[in-house]
């Protein structure tokens, strides 16, 4: 807020579901702050999404229900949004504006910040380094998570996604000090966010987290500023605080729905199922919030949650995602209903970052070769179960049969695993190993021999 | 100095309405309001003129004033671009870093080349020299390699009547003066030219040579010539990224510029560490020696997206001038049409297949037209090859940018999704891939390499295609019911696909192959094929033959000769021979 008087107007000019038009008025900014007062003094914040001379357009972020043309009140603040932060924010409840709910005062602002971020310039980018183990094999052995890597959930509905990035939460803390998590929630029910606060209750790390709701009751059209806001915060805590910030953004399909709907109301020309032409470069404003600075201790790494619409990967949401985020983890429903958890779908999954992060000196010599001989013998599997379901298994070669008593295992066994069980990197490279050891040696291609050496133990299923 | 050329009368998001306009001209460069945000005019309309900003238009207002030096969007080109990483509107990163810190304000206002440093200039014009438009006046040695020839910019001519001599100058100071028709030109070793307009050239030339990417299902599969042009399409985590940048690293081009349009931060910044470490085989200098970057991420203004290919192009026909070899890498022109979307979409124009312009396709046109092998202004050859990345939505090729980029290339390096999901890389798919330049470099293979070269690689092709059909029955009813000929060539097929086909990025031997080496591996897996369907054919099982040494050595031969042991590689066929010989009795 600027230091002299605001002008205020009194009156709209139209109303059109959460935007309205107000003209006669001179000197307002694009993307700044409004403040409107309906006629019982209720206050509710907006900002400009075009201005022209003499006129600007608003979106409200609180719903216009309840305003009129004639009784409102407007106020330009002329300065775009901003959210105060300090490290008081850990451990407190927002709503999906920043403003508290857990009934205490708003914390003390140390900083100002304009929630749309800057852009990292590249050339102060830091590579992300080093590897965050989870503690789930089939993250950590075959889809590695980094510190300052943006790495999303792709699930679908009724698939246990907040069960996996709850577990990651709880099982990555490194030392407690540097760890926080700032958590958004963005149309989602009251049960899921009940959910992620007693797990982080649970597992003690409740005054580590900073939590933004903008629960499925709120208005759709906060939920685009919600990411927005907890990202500034995850950005102070990371960069000015040398934290190691994990930010739990859930779900994003209700983010780009609300966006959808912004975009219609204003009458832009869709590009893909309604969704506007710049979904892309709005979702990779928020993804490209993730990462590391060189000099700086901290890091922002994000675990982006979104259910695919119908399971369909090609869909929009998912599709622009994966193509701004390193990689994704895929959860499959065949896997889950057979019982798989977590159920994570060897193939699709990825991880970008893995390759500089894994190997000599860095993991374990045999990881790399290791975790691409699993997906290769896994994609294999896959042939040879659309085989038998055609000429039947008994027809099957002998090592075909030996491939599908590996696929079996791989899915027992390394990639089940409990919600509480902590696996180390270690224990799951062994055990990927054993797996791995119901092939004949010879099959092993895309292992070094020294490898096979040290690790191969040859068993008959 | 900059005039003021009209007011801000409506803003949304990146683009601006002007109202009362007189002088503007369409493209001209404008500052707009009080941060001299950096637009470019892309539509006049009575006394109101459309501007796209390449900065973000926060706290813009109505009244706000522009301004406008009248020139259009221009690069700056000459020493100093080697090494340099710019942002789509060519201004440098690091000086911007400098200045203002981590994060990229707004209405940075910095030059592209550095005005203090000096550069030791050589005249190679004497006074008294008729100077035609594009003709050397001397050199500067940019890096190590890159003697970087200062032109006569296309618009000049006339005869020397002045040249400074031998020393080290500044951009600014004047090196030469060329007199025509009674006027005086004076030149810098800099020059301006608008991005959007083709550097000029004498004539265009057929393509003779193939750009060696070291990749070998590029290089011996689809090749690209130099002054090609090549499309990369593929979804996401199909490994576009990964393949852009081996083409970087290791393909033969002289200078290489990498535009990074609208793709990931962390990516730019793995370009930026690994190049200056990465020592370049043919050379032995460091890869940056030869590069230069632009970095437009996807969270970076959407318009400045726009134009980054347009300045990646420029800079390389600057260097096409000079007589290089210049290749493009372009990651991805899927952002780059999808920015034209957008501001099209501000523009309330009105959109065709999903929402994308009208005008799509003759952009693209355009941008790939500047692509060639070219007889310079100054009568040397020079070319400009474009690599560029599609990402179509869903992974699906009929969208739009795809479509329509096919119609420009000649050259198709389709990634396959089961490929990648196998961790099969690069996932270049032998079936969907084409390139029509086999014929124009084959004679550059006879003669560098070997005559057999054509014939082999259409051999190996050949299988390829025989195994798809295969492996169609094999779906059906397994693999038993084949006759051990046809097996020899799934057996064959699986060999090519895993110790040719397969390259791994990571590895330092594997990185990088040769063209001899890549010819030499084809033929020992060649010369195999056609001894093992001899022996099959008189009984030996295919089970016999790979159990053979030859059949191991095959396997891991990329891995096992580095680029210093191909004269062993040379004998690989023999010991092939006699690894089967025993078989045969």
């Amino acid at each position: 807020m600027k230091g002299h008087s605001l002008r205020e107007y009194v009156g709209l000019d139209e109303v059109v579901g959460p935007i309205f038009v107000i003209r006669n008025i001179h000197n307002v900014g694009y993307n700044e702050q409004v403040e409107i007062v309906d006629a019982d003094g209720k206050s509710r914040l907006g900002i400009t999404l075009e201005v022209g001379r003499g006129m600007a357009v608003v979106q409200v972020l609180g719903g216009t229900s309840g305003l009129s043309l004639n009784n409102s009140r407007v106020r330009f603040r002329e300065e775009p949004l901003k959210i105060g932060v300090s490290e008081e924010v850990l451990g407190r409840v927002f709503d999906g504006l920043g403003n508290p709910l857990d009934g205490m005062p708003k914390p003390l602002n140390e900083h100002v910040l304009d929630v749309n971020g800057l852009a990292i310039n590249p050339t102060a980018r830091d590579y992300p380094r080093n590897i965050i183990e989870t503690g789930i094999s089939s993250i950590d052995v075959m889809n590695t998570l980094v510190r300052g890597q943006k790495l999303p959930i792709f699930s679908g509905s009724g698939l246990p996604h907040d069960m996996i990035a709850t577990q990651i939460a709880r099982q990555a803390r490194v030392k407690s000090e540097d760890f926080c998590v700032v958590f958004a929630a963005m149309g989602v029910k009251y049960d899921t966010a009940r959910f992620f606060i007693k797990s982080f209750e649970e597992s003690g790390v409740l005054d580590r987290v900073a939590i933004f709701l903008s629960l499925a009751d709120s208005p759709s059209i906060a939920r685009i500023l919600t990411p927005r806001f907890a990202l500034t915060c995850a950005e102070y805590l990371a960069f000015q605080k040398n934290m190691h910030v994990l930010v739990i953004m859930t779900d994003m399909s209700n983010y780009c729905e609300a966006l959808r709907e912004l975009s219609t109301i204003r009458g832009e020309i869709p590009a893909r199922k309604g969704y506007p032409g710049y979904l892309y470069s709005d979702l990779a404003s928020l993804y490209e919030r993730a990462g590391m600075i060189k000099g700086v201790n901290g890091s922002i790494t994000q675990l982006p949650i979104l259910t695919m619409p119908n399971d369909d990967i090609t869909h929009p949401i998912p599709d622009l995602t994966g193509y701004i985020t390193e990689g994704q983890i895929v959860l499959e429903r065949e896997l889950h209903s057979r019982g798989i958890y977590p159920p994570v779908a060897g193939l699709p999954s990825l991880s970008r970052l893995m390759k500089d992060n894994i190997g000599k000196g860095l993991t374990r010599d045999d990881h790399p070769s290791l975790s691409s001989q699993l997906f290769s013998f896994y994609a294999h599997v896959k042939d040879i179960r659309a085989l038998a379901s055609i000429i039947g298994e008994e027809e099957l070669a002998p090592l075909d049969h030996q491939y599908l008593k590996f696929g079996d295992e791989f899915e027992k066994r390394f990639l089940t695993q409990g919600y509480f069980e902590r696996r180390t990197l270690e224990e799951g490279l062994d055990l990927g190993w054993d797996v791995l050891s119901l092939l004949p040696r010879d099959e092993l291609v895309r292992i070094r021999k020294e490898d096979i050496d040290n690790h191969y133990k040859a068993r008959t299923p | 100095m900059a005039q003021i050329a009209g007011k801000v009368y409506r803003v949304v998001g990146p683009v601006v309405e002007m109202e009362e306009v007189h002088s503007l001209r369409i493209l001209d460069m404008v500052e707009v309001g009080e941060h001299h945000l950096i637009g470019e005019v892309v539509r006049l309309k009575g006394d109101h003129a459309y501007v796209q900003v390449y900065e973000d238009t926060t706290s813009v207002k109505a009244g706000d004033l522009v301004y406008t030096e009248g020139f259009p969007l221009f690069a700056e080109l000459g020493p100093g671009l080697i090494g340099t990483i710019y942002d789509g509107i060519q201004r440098p990163l690091q000086v911007i870093q400098e200045k203002e810190g981590v994060f990229i304000k707004r209405g940075v206002h910095v030059t592209a080349l550095d005005r203090q440093k000096r550069w030791h200039f050589v005249p190679l014009a004497k006074d008294g020299d008729m100077l035609a438009a594009g003709a050397v006046i001397g050199e500067v040695q940019e890096a190590q390699l890159i003697k970087h020839k200062i032109l006569v910019p296309p618009d000049a001519q006339g005869k020397v009547v002045w040249s400074a001599r031998e020393a080290d100058y500044t951009l600014e100071e004047i090196i030469c003066k060329l007199e025509h028709n009674g006027q005086v030109r004076e030149l810098s070793m800099f020059q301006r030219w608008p991005v959007r307009k083709p550097r000029p050239y004498k004539e265009r030339l057929p393509i003779a040579e193939p750009l060696i990417t070291g990749q070998r299902v590029i290089d011996t599969l689809f090749p690209i010539g130099k002054g090609g042009c090549v499309a990369v399409p593929g979804g996401f985590g199909t490994g576009k990224t990964v393949i852009q940048h081996q083409v970087a690293k290791w393909s033969d081009a002289d200078i290489v510029i990498y535009v990074g349009c609208g793709e990931r931060g962390n990516e730019m910044t793995d370009v930026l560490l690994n190049f200056p470490r990465l020592i370049d085989p043919r050379t032995q200098r460091p890869l940056s020696e030869r590069t230069i970057f632009i970095a437009n991420t996807s969270n970076m203004p959407v318009a400045a997206r726009e134009a980054s290919i347009y300045t990646g192009i420029t800079m390389a026909e600057y260097y096409r001038d000079m007589g290089y070899n210049v290749a493009l890498m372009a990651d991805s022109t899927s952002r780059w049409a999808e920015a034209l979307r957008e501001l099209s979409g501000r523009l309330e124009e009105m959109p065709l297949e999903e929402g994308f312009p009208a005008y799509l396709p003759s952009r693209l046109a355009e941008f790939y037209e500047r692509a060639g092998k070219v007889t310079t202004l100054q009568s040397v050859t020079g070319s400009i090859s474009i690599i560029a990345a599609v990402s179509p939505q869903g992974g699906d090729f009929s969208e739009p940018v795809t479509s329509h980029t096919k119609r420009f290339i000649r050259c198709f390096w389709a990634l396959d999704r089961d490929l990648a999901n196998a961790r099969h890389y690069p996932s270049i798919s032998w079936i969907d891939s084409y390139s029509e330049y086999l014929d124009d470099i084959k004679d550059w293979w006879h003669t560098h390499i070997d005559k057999q070269w054509l014939e082999l690689r259409f051999a190996i092709m050949e299988l390829l295609q025989k195994e798809q059909r295969l492996l169609q029955v094999v779906k059906l009813v397994g693999p038993d019911v084949l006759p051990p000929s046809q097996r020899l060539v799934l057996e064959v097929c699986s060999i090519f696909k895993n110790a040719f086909l397969q390259q791994t990025s990571y590895d330092k031997i594997d990185t990088y192959s040769s063209a001899r080496k890549q010819f030499l591996m084809l033929k020992a897996i060649m010369y195999f094929y056609r001894r093992s369907d001899e022996l099959v054919r008189k009984g030996i099982s295919v089970q016999e033959v790979k159990e053979t040494t030859a059949h191991a050595e095959l396997m891991r031969m990329k891995l096992t000769y580095t680029e210093n042991d191909i004269n062993k590689l040379e004998q690989l066929t023999g010991t092939i021979e006699e690894s089967l010989n025993t078989l045969d009795f």
